[in-house]
């Protein structure tokens, strides 16, 4: 089958789609964004969170037909061109990058939760983060890099970003 | 456009330009690329015309094989190869330390998830049917699955030299002695699994000639290809090893996992192959950490010295030897803790059986008797009346005590101040009164307490282990260094074989190059098989190692320019110094001058820039970096200079336990180590923050179930790894003492933060409820209800709150 859909901002297609291929297989394997990735695929581990029409899901769990004409964001699509989005630039910054390969999906959770809550206590950060597994850094670090992008204020708004 | 355009070949390559030397925390050079999505890690990678490989596993932990029959599959629409035993051309075996594991099983099965063979196809859902296609007559036999029957005399041998893997004998002092106070217990450490978050997958592609390019996240690459070559029967040079993208190791990744398998379908179909495991799949894909039991007993006088230490523990191994044997004599030589023992008989025992092969993760032996001794500790102290901290302070190792195998201790050992600084941080706050946050409960938002039946506890813990390999192996790395001007300015390329397992090894190597080039364009090239060996991305060694070499190589580039300068200039060679992309004049001359000039300081007039002096020319050396040479462990005493070094840690735990649920919920760990040198500060603390996460899980969550053989839960739903509402804030002390025998001073760090974490958060645990807890991880079974028969259980403290 065929899926058409928006993906960071850009109408793209896939032809010859499988009917049990994933979103996220289908963003990795044939739209060239491997930048989702793929730990646990059922839905445990968050590392292929992205933006489905604005919410957040985990792209494992969405069969490819389901996004046909949705608008998706993915990890790719949160900077400006060289320039990283403010919650990226924090991740690095903070320390909170080690392998790196929960950082796509906790960066893209960090996101919503800043765009709904833009200055989240230790505990709200937690809850919000609590489907992203991180095997290296404890967490620690990525707390402080959330708190790092909110204190920031307007400009670690992930209003204000590419979104 | 449907073409896929992820990279097919985007090396390990971090180039952006950044500052910062030894002991600053500059950023990481690939931390832009990982935070946008752009980091090409092992199962990102993609060729034209690229193939997907699946493995047909054993469903049955132990079997003998009829037959295996392809034809079905190979018929399949869409598939290229199906490849069994038969079709491994060299070696049909492979290991790091005895070549035991079949590439592909041809006659027997000895673990469940075991393959027998492989499959090519255009698309990964056909390889995965197409394996199904693949019929295997198994004749299927009772698994071996008990350690101790596995070494009992007339136990079935699973390979030919027996069931015992290895057995490690130290006999330190004297055998038969008498103490006043004695305490014995049997304790269990279960299963756990690395997990680490990137599954095995690499990509291999043919080179047209007969050999192959394999792309791969590994901790040892020379390793991986040493192995590949004796299995693909090519010459080592036409196996070449890139790493790519690394998410995660922690010891998993020494194995061999899909590596022989990508590039026996690469060769055979002449096309680029991928194999990628599922989640599940790498549940058997990798080695786990050997479950363990371990009797303890310990005689101490009734002033709470230490007079003896008898143990006896048993690994289990599983199917393979993988690195058991160097697992095995860690668990002996660290199994009486970091404690002045003067008498110790201990022998520890690692044995095949039919359960899942078992071998390197973090922590590496000394974790599973950590928890033993530590908990005698306790239990010792309690029997004597004495604060449990005290009790480790009087027995506390310090600079030159010997461990039971004779061995000093050189350098620091600083236990008794590591336990101190634990000690006397500040605890944290009680719970408040009035309404609870849900979220700072046992149970969390699932809203099952308010504080009823809730209580504190606090445990403290101590450990160590060695770092670097041990036993007389001629551990080294290698380093290239090439010092030339690109575009009118100096730049440093480091070229190394070392893998960047997420730990910062590739912001160290830059560090290094400039503090020792003052250089600020640094840029660390992708590790492959094209440089010599750095050894493993194991044992807390590569930042001292493969660190070692970049400084040494990085040594060797800076006297050839300083030659040059000192020809140029007519000056002495010795009274010059390089600095911020020039040579300057030193203040300190002499032999060592040039190399112990700070070169922060602005101090030191600029000669001549490097971009003049070297104009066009190219400074490139290449340095080997060995530790000093250990030995053999005695195999009648155990006695030996087996070790490099040592590294510290200790750890308090702060817990609340739900105790009518049985839910743990910790509130604060306080860790001291004793890093030696931190040469990145922040890569410190997220070693140890990480490292502790990891000693959490195996304390109260994370275990591979195993019944009969068989794996019961492989998967992230039911092997669970601590998130973030797991993990409790971490207080961090980190020392700097030094060490006379490394780079800069630096010890290891990644190992102690997983070692001492797990005991002490089950100390914490037994003081809020009062049990024996002698097994990790504890369940909320072993807290709630009836306690077994035969525990020793103290009366449970009074209640608090209501």
């Amino acid at each position: 089958m065929r899926v058409s859909c928006v993906v960071n901002g850009e109408p793209r297609h896939a032809d010859d789609v499988w009917e049990g291929e994933s979103l996220l297989y289908v963003l990795r394997e044939r739209l060239g964004l491997p930048g989702s990735k793929n730990a646990c695929e059922q839905g445990e581990c968050g590392s292929c969170s992205v933006y489905l029409d604005g919410v957040l899901v985990c792209a494992c769990l969405v069969l490819a037909g389901q996004a046909e004409g949705a608008e998706v964001v993915t990890v790719e699509g949160l900077a400006a061109g060289d320039t990283l989005h403010p919650i990226q630039e924090a991740f690095v910054e903070a320390g909170a990058v080690q392998c790196g390969f929960c950082t796509p999906g906790l960066v893209v959770a960090a996101h919503d939760l800043l765009a709904r809550n833009p200055s989240p206590t230790d505990p709200e950060i937690r809850e919000a983060l609590a489907g992203n597994l991180c095997r290296c850094t404890g967490y620690e670090k990525i707390l402080a890099a959330v708190h790092l992008a909110a204190g920031r204020g307007p400009a670690g708004n992930p209003r204000e970003g590419s979104r | 456009m449907t073409t896929p355009v992820a990279p097919a070949r985007q090396p390990f390559a971090p180039t952006a330009p950044v500052t910062g030397g030894v002991g600053e925390s500059p950023r990481r050079p690939d931390g832009a690329l990982k935070v946008k999505g752009e980091f090409a890690y092992s199962s990102d990678l993609w060729a034209e015309g690229m193939l997907w490989g699946a493995t047909v596993r054993s469903p049955h932990p132990r079997a003998r094989i009829g037959s295996v029959e392809t034809a079905e599959a190979l018929a399949m629409a869409g598939v290229l190869a199906v490849l069994t035993a038969a079709d491994v051309p060299g070696r049909k075996t492979y290991g790091l330390e005895i070549p035991d594991q079949p590439v592909l099983a041809w006659e027997d099965v000895r673990y469940q998830g075991e393959p027998v063979a492989l499959v090519a196809a255009d698309h990964p859902e056909t390889a995965r049917r197409a394996a199904a296609l693949v019929a295997v007559d198994y004749q299927v036999l009772d698994p071996l699955v008990d350690p101790e029957a596995a070494m009992a005399p007339g136990a079935p041998p699973l390979h030919p030299k027996g069931n015992v893997l290895r057995h490690i004998r130290i006999r330190h002092g004297a055998e038969d002695t008498a103490a006043e106070v004695v305490v014995r217990g049997d304790y269990e450490v279960g299963m756990q699994d690395q997990a680490f978050l990137g599954p095995e997958s690499g990509l291999a592609v043919p080179d047209g000639e007969g050999g192959v390019d394999l792309y791969v996240s590994t901790q040892w690459l020379h390793v991986d290809r040493d192995q590949l070559a004796a299995s693909l029967d090519l010459p080592p040079e036409r196996v070449r090893i890139t790493l790519a993208g690394v998410g995660g190791a922690f010891g998993a990744r020494e194995d061999l996992s899909m590596q022989i398998h990508a590039c026996l379908l690469a060769l055979r179909t002449g096309r680029p192959v991928k194999v990628l495991y599922s989640r599940e799949e790498s549940f058997f894909g990798h080695v786990h950490r050997h479950p363990a039991r371990l009797h303890y007993e310990h005689g101490a006088s009734s002033d709470g010295r230490l007079v003896y230490v008898k143990a006896r523990i048993v690994l289990d191994g599983g199917a393979y030897a993988s690195s058991s044997t160097a697992v095995c004599s860690n668990a002996a030589c660290f199994a009486v803790g970091p404690y002045q023992v003067p008498n110790a008989t201990i022998d520890c025992t690692v044995v095949y059986t039919d359960n899942p092969p078992c071998g390197a993760m973090r922590g590496f032996g000394a974790v599973q008797t950590c928890f033993a001794y530590e908990t005698q500790m306790d239990r010792l102290a309690a029997e004597l009346g004495i604060d449990p901290v005290e009790l480790r302070l009087r027995n506390a190792m310090a600079p030159g005590s010997r461990l039971p195998t004779g061995q000093a201790v050189e350098g620091a050992a600083p236990v008794a101040e590591l336990l101190e600084r634990i000690r006397a941080m500040p605890l944290p706050e009680e719970r408040p009164a009035g309404p609870p946050d849900l979220r700072s409960l046992p149970g969390g938002v699932s809203n099952v307490t308010h504080g009823e039946g809730v209580r504190r506890g606090v445990g403290h813990a101590v450990g160590f282990k060695n770092v670097g390999y041990s036993e007389g192996f001629d551990d080294y790395s290698t380093a290239r260094v090439r010092l030339s001007v690109v575009a009118g300015e100096p730049q440093v390329e480091v070229h190394t074989a070392a893998a960047e397992v997420g730990q910062g090894l590739v912001t160290v190597q830059a560090q290094i190059a400039r503090t020792e080039l003052g250089v600020g364009r640094v840029v660390v090239l992708p590790a492959d098989t094209q440089v010599g060996s750095a050894g493993s991305s194991s044992a807390s060694r590569q930042t001292w190692m493969t660190g070692g070499a970049v400084k040494a190589a990085c040594e060797a580039v800076r006297s050839r320019v300083l030659e040059l300068a000192a020809a140029k200039l007519g000056r002495p060679a010795a009274e010059l110094a390089l600095r911020d992309g020039a040579v300057v004049a030193g203040d300190a001359p002499g032999p060592a001058g040039a190399a112990e000039i700070d070169l922060t300081d602005s101090a030191g007039a600029v000669l001549v820039s490097l971009a003049d002096l070297l104009a066009g020319e190219v400074v490139e050396e290449t340095r080997e970096y060995h530790h000093r040479r250990t030995s053999a462990l005695d195999p009648e005493t155990g006695q030996g200079e087996a070790h490099v070094a040592f590294a510290f840690a200790a750890h308090r735990a702060v817990v609340d336990v739900d105790t009518e649920l049985g839910l743990v919920k910790v509130v604060e760990i306080a860790t001291a180590q004793d890093v030696g040198k931190a040469i990145n500060p922040q890569a410190v603390e997220g070693q140890i923050e990480g490292g502790i996460a990891q000693g959490l899980g195996l304390a109260v969550m994370e275990e591979i179930q195993v019944v009969d053989g068989q794996v019961r839960n492989p998967s992230f739903t039911d092997y669970l790894i601590p998130t973030v509402l797991d993990m409790p804030p971490v207080r961090l002390d980190v020392l700097e003492l030094g060490h006379p025998d490394s780079p800069y001073g630096l010890r290891g760090i990644g190992e102690p933060p997983t070692i001492s974490s797990t005991p002490a958060i089950v100390a914490a645990i037994r003081a809020a409820t009062g049990r024996p807890l002698t097994r990790v991880p504890v369940r909320p079974e072993h807290i709630v209800g009836v306690p077994a028969p035969e525990s020793e259980a103290r009366p449970d403290p009074e209640p608090e709150g209501g």
